[in-house]
């Protein structure tokens, strides 16, 4: 077991790396960076990690040389945030489709215009179809062990993707938390030293990213969905032996108290502890209310969500992003599409809330609660609801 | 479609492990004209073979340069370039 200490978040990530032995870490070091870069660069010049710290001008060139790195064989890290993020945009799908297994941590944040700072899931709703195997954590001890995680899951030769690991940005990034510090010795035995398959080195020259003519893109682009569809079963994998050697077990999806629930809450990341607290007080008020919180969201766990909404009456969906003119948020378009197939299929409500670092309250998932109760009684009036809002 | 392999059988990420393979690729069939060399104009300076994009030009036994036309695209660069204009553009077909 590992040593109890309390932690910032963004540390733990940070020190969840260095025991990662990684080689290269690339970043854009002010904002919206966070406080994993910032460690990181300390460790490096401290001499207490040994790797190549590649200061850039632009998150595009981070994520440049990141790729860079990767193509050579070093494991790679890199973290960033909202408009960050965004400019990473055009080079995370180059990292996909050349197949590298570059691990990023987000930091989760809103997106300008109104200029924001603050948490939201804007920035990587808005990158959900790069290619990345993405998975977002609810606590520190989470964050630290999915970090690990994520570097043996992208480097697995069945998956060579990269890789992220989502925390909310300053309700879990800029939060000390109690959780256990492994040892390096036990990170080692973990996490072996990444050997890769096929690397950028003038002895064996090779082409990466070459030109993809008609008559194979289409090829090329099934072989890497089929790589993140095939990554499901190298997660569950991962996170089982990661149990066997931790001792703390990590699933696609996690219920709470949702099995004989009427109403199911679902959503993503750190307001989960406050949906967990709402659910045992609508619970000991009688009502049968639960909570699913999905934790892998690409690949998407198709079957287990089915499998832990499908006996519900209705599921409320809290997006913490909007997709503008569209249906509301895409944790809620994404659930109707794996409900959709289903015969029998809980009625999906969705909520926007918490956009732009707004609190999202235990009085706020009441009110979701009684309009999803709404919804059963009167059916759908709206695409979606905005809690919250001043109207 | 001469290409016949299905996803599972390309190398991953479609990367060229054969070094050099792109000399079997055929862009002389992008060309839509082709430069022609005068030999009473041209001094074998060389120029035309610094400047050629594309590797495209290579010395013969005269020491006089030649085009390679399976790889020349017809860009002209080497027309344009030489300073006895010992080179001209023709258009393909004429």
């Amino acid at each position: 077991m590992g040593k109890r200490i309390g932690l910032e978040v963004s540390l733990a990530i940070s020190e969840a790396v260095k025991l990662a032995r990684v080689d290269a870490v690339a970043a854009y070091p002010i904002t919206p960076q966070t406080h994993i870069v910032e460690e990181l660069a300390q460790m490096v010049a401290d001499g207490d990690l040994d790797a190549r710290y590649i200061m850039v001008e632009s998150e595009h060139s981070a994520m440049s040389a990141c790729c860079g790195t990767a193509a050579v064989g070093a494991r790679t890290f890199t973290a960033t945030a909202s408009q960050g993020l965004a400019l990473m945009h055009e080079v995370l799908f180059i990292a996909s489709g050349l197949r590298l297994p570059i691990v990023m941590a987000i930091a989760n944040r809103a997106l300008s215009a109104p200029l924001s700072i603050w948490g939201d899931q804007s920035d990587v709703m808005a990158e959900r179809d790069i290619g990345w195997v993405q998975m977002f954590a609810e606590t520190g001890q989470e964050a630290f062990d999915l970090t690990l995680c994520c570097f043996k899951i992208a480097e697995d030769s069945r998956v060579l993707l990269p890789t992220i690991i989502n925390i909310d940005g300053f309700t879990l990034s800029h939060v000390v938390e109690p959780l256990e510090m492994e040892s390096q010795q036990d990170v080692d035995d973990w996490l072996p030293t990444y050997v890769p398959q096929v690397i950028l080195d003038p002895a064996k020259p090779v082409t990466i990213g070459p030109v993809g003519f008609p008559e194979i893109y289409t090829e090329i682009k099934k072989q890497q969905d089929m790589a993140l569809q095939d990554s499901y079963g190298v997660v569950l994998e991962v996170w089982d032996s990661f149990e066997k050697k931790f001792g703390r077990a990590y699933k696609p999806v996690e219920s709470y108290k949702a099995e004989d629930a009427d109403v199911i809450i679902n959503l993503i990341g750190a307001i989960a502890g406050t949906a967990r607290i709402a659910v045992d007080r609508m619970r000991e008020e009688g009502k049968k209310v639960g909570l699913v919180r999905t934790r892998l969201w690409r690949p998407y766990p198709f079957e287990e969500m089915r499998k832990a909404l499908a006996g519900a009456k209705a599921v409320a969906v809290v997006d913490r992003a909007l997709s503008f003119g569209g249906p509301g948020g895409p944790i809620a378009s994404e659930l109707r599409s794996c409900l959709y197939p289903l015969e029998k299929k809980p009625v999906v409500a969705g909520f926007i809330a918490g956009l732009g670092g707004r609190d999202v309250t235990i009085e706020d998932f009441y009110t979701i609660v009684a309009e999803t109760e709404k919804v059963l009684e009167t059916g759908y009036t709206d695409e979606y609801k905005m809690i919250g809002v001043r109207e | 479609m001469a290409d016949k392999r299905t996803w599972r059988e390309y190398p991953v990420a479609a990367t060229i492990h054969e070094p050099g393979s792109a000399t079997g690729q055929n862009t002389g069939d992008w060309r839509s004209e082709r430069p022609v060399r005068h030999d009473e104009k041209c001094d074998k300076c060389g120029i035309c073979w610094i400047f050629c994009p594309d590797a495209a030009l290579f010395m013969n036994e005269e020491g006089f340069y030649e085009v390679d036309l399976y790889h020349c695209k017809g860009c002209g660069i080497c027309a344009r370039e030489c300073g006895k204009e010992a080179i001209i553009m023709v258009e393909e077909g004429e």
